[in-house]
């Protein structure tokens, strides 16, 4: 990607977020069902619920009701929550480190765990052990991260209970935090009994997101490996007397690193996506877990709210995937 | 290296034969699973040993029958209402193979002509589409179709109208980017030249083209509808309670998952069975239908 490239898309990303709140706004006011409706005690008064109504804006026409919240929303305010009654942005920038911290962890053990794969197969490259590696890949890459979330829970949860099933954290555990960033900062500040605990939390759900896209990672890390292995500057590597993990490593390696990043790094927007169901199934509390509640509240305003900032966070990390590999790659460098 | 003097004309029915061949262990393995998925869908009724909904609160949460507390005529078990687990796994078929094959047919159709519309016309209605496409991407799939599915309300048709809303997308890029391939083509050129309309040079030659490709995004498509039926019954807004689902079994297997695991298990496999059998047919008709690889 070119310089001029990223100030193009830098220029999208401001139209697409706009497309994405009108289509989640329209989408949710055109269909049946009150979220009013939801939040009423039986026998409220025909006068409460107008008052509710009015106060959440719900009674005025749609075009009317989208520029109010565009234009608050443009100041940082994204409305009130109706079913639990505080700011989206501050519900929101609560549950929001929990996410991240899942997914940075769920990214890490992916990259680790595929580039142990990657290594293990080509070091097999020829043999006939390298279909075990190819087809375990192929398994992991099939079932997708919701569906490891559910195996691992019945596997390590249950079967033979060795980690927690639900939460962030033992609700016996009596530790306060200044931020929700619980994993960094207990690690920053030195308390590692509590990090510990955090992590056996955070184990199954992080290894349920990571499994297929250590796959993705491991199969195009060493599909790209055995390309560049077979490429010239390899070949005389060889023919000077160099070891062969000292051509992969040395040689080999970054090359292959390019491909591995463009390609793998858009599919990080799956594991974020993914965080929505696996936070469900872990009773995590992340903003993916937090959607759910909201669409089963018709909660419009934190529904809107939510699906912005992962949208956000989509648009940010394409962008971020690309600058690396615009970094990692000279050729792209002298547009 | 292939003996350009032995390649000799091939009768069509032994290229189809060899084409079969090529597609190998993985073709018939998944054409298996699918086919088994069908039959089970179809005869529901037939193999079925109890109504999915019989309860019997006699004889609740029973383990499958060769565990010790099993019982004969509960082969898998029964759930927390005692309910039969292997004909509420039956029933659920018919939901998954429904759901499977008209949400990914409809998403196919939807996105193979604004692909194709965009791939050929380019311009102005390229970047529309394009741009269409760029908003559909930043939406989190997951989230999208739950949003989309919570608000239409429970129903068949409001699960399958949130699969086609959020998956057209993977036809519509796959088919604009090999349409715009295509066109570069000689043969598109030449069809050009002997005075072919746009719309026959789509239908006549760029179609026939894009067969083995969308045959494979199909059988891909059609495991993925089959697991975002899934999360949505497991969220619990996907058709109506009283329809057994897997996702919806799931769903009652995490409440009671410590008093009784192979409520969860059992739909667990069938989900993965499914939709490794799709996965795998859609390789295996990669390659058969590769016309590269035809030769």
């Amino acid at each position: 990607m070119r310089w001029g490239e990223v100030v193009r898309r830098l220029l999208l990303i401001p139209p697409t977020l706009f497309g994405v709140a009108v289509i989640v706004f329209v989408l949710l006011r055109v269909v049946p069902g009150d979220p009013i409706a939801m939040m009423i005690p039986p026998g409220a008064s025909p006068e409460d619920i107008l008052r509710l109504r009015v106060f959440y804006g719900l009674d005025q026409p749609m075009l009317q009701q989208f520029v109010t919240w565009l234009g608050q929303a443009l100041t940082g305010d994204f409305g009130r929550s109706i079913s639990v009654h505080r700011s989206v942005f501050a519900l929101v920038l609560a549950r929001l480190p929990a996410t991240l911290e899942l997914a940075l962890l769920a990214t890490l053990i992916a990259i680790v765990l595929g580039l142990i794969i990657a290594m293990i197969g080509i070091h097999l490259r020829g043999r006939r052990a390298e279909w075990v590696v190819d087809g375990g890949v192929g398994v992991l890459l099939a079932i997708p991260d919701f569906l490891w979330a559910l195996i691992l829970l019945l596997l390590f949860g249950v079967l033979i209970p060795l980690l927690p099933i639900s939460g962030r954290i033992d609700p016996q555990l009596d530790v306060t935090f200044r931020s929700n960033f619980y994993l960094l900062e207990s690690l920053l500040t030195g308390r590692f009994d509590v990090a510990n605990a955090l992590l056996h939390h955070m184990i199954l759900p992080s290894l349920a997101l990571a499994l297929p896209f250590a796959a993705l990672v491991a199969r195009i890390l060493k599909t790209s490996l055995a390309e560049a292995e077979d490429q010239d500057y390899a070949q005389i590597a060889r023919a000077r007397g160099f070891s062969r993990p000292k051509i992969l490593l040395s040689e080999v390696f970054p090359n292959a690193l390019i491909p591995t990043v463009a390609l793998g790094g858009v599919q990080v927007t799956l594991l974020l996506g993914g965080t929505v169901l696996v936070e469900r199934i872990f009773s995590y509390e992340g903003i993916g877990n937090m959607a759910i509640d909201a669409v089963i509240n018709r909660d419009f305003p934190l529904i809107q709210g939510l699906v912005l900032t992962f949208a956000v966070l989509f648009i940010a990390l394409n962008l971020v995937v690309d600058l690396v590999v615009t970094l990692l790659d000279p050729r792209l460098r002298h547009g | 290296m292939v003996d350009l003097a032995l390649a000799a004309p091939v009768a069509p029915q032994a290229r189809w034969i060899a084409a079969l061949k090529r597609g190998g262990a993985r073709l018939w393995l998944g054409a298996a699973l699918v086919g088994v998925l069908a039959l089970v869908a179809l005869l529901a009724p037939l193999i079925a040993p109890h109504h999915p909904l019989e309860q019997d609160l006699m004889s609740a949460q029973l383990p499958p029958a060769w565990v010790t507390g099993g019982e004969a005529a509960y082969w898998l078990g029964t759930d927390s209402l005692g309910r039969c687990v292997l004909s509420r796994l039956i029933y659920s078929a018919r939901t998954a193979v429904a759901v499977a094959l008209i949400a990914a047919s409809l998403a196919a159709a939807i996105g193979i002509a604004l692909g194709l519309i965009a791939g050929s016309f380019g311009g102005w209605v390229d970047q529309a589409i394009s741009r269409l496409i760029d908003v559909w991407m930043a939406f989190p799939p997951v989230l999208l179709s739950i949003v989309l599915a919570a608000v239409i309300g429970a129903g068949l048709t409001s699960v399958i109208a949130a699969i086609v809303v959020v998956d057209w997308t993977r036809f519509a890029r796959v088919v604009r980017a090999e349409t715009m391939v295509q066109l570069k083509r000689d043969y598109a050129a030449a069809a050009r030249v002997i005075g072919l309309s746009r719309g026959g040079l789509l239908r006549l030659e760029i179609l026939p083209n894009l067969v083995p490709l969308v045959v494979t995004l199909l059988s891909v498509e059609m495991g993925i509808a089959i697991l975002v039926e899934v999360i949505l019954s497991f969220v619990g807004i996907s058709v109506a309670g009283d329809v057994p689902t897997w996702g919806g079994m799931i769903a009652e297997g995490r409440q009671i998952v410590y008093q009784a695991p192979w409520i969860m298990a059992l739909p667990i496999g069938c989900i993965i069975a499914s939709v490794i059998g799709f996965n795998l047919l859609g390789d295996g008709l990669r390659i058969v239908l590769d016309p590269v690889q035809r030769q």
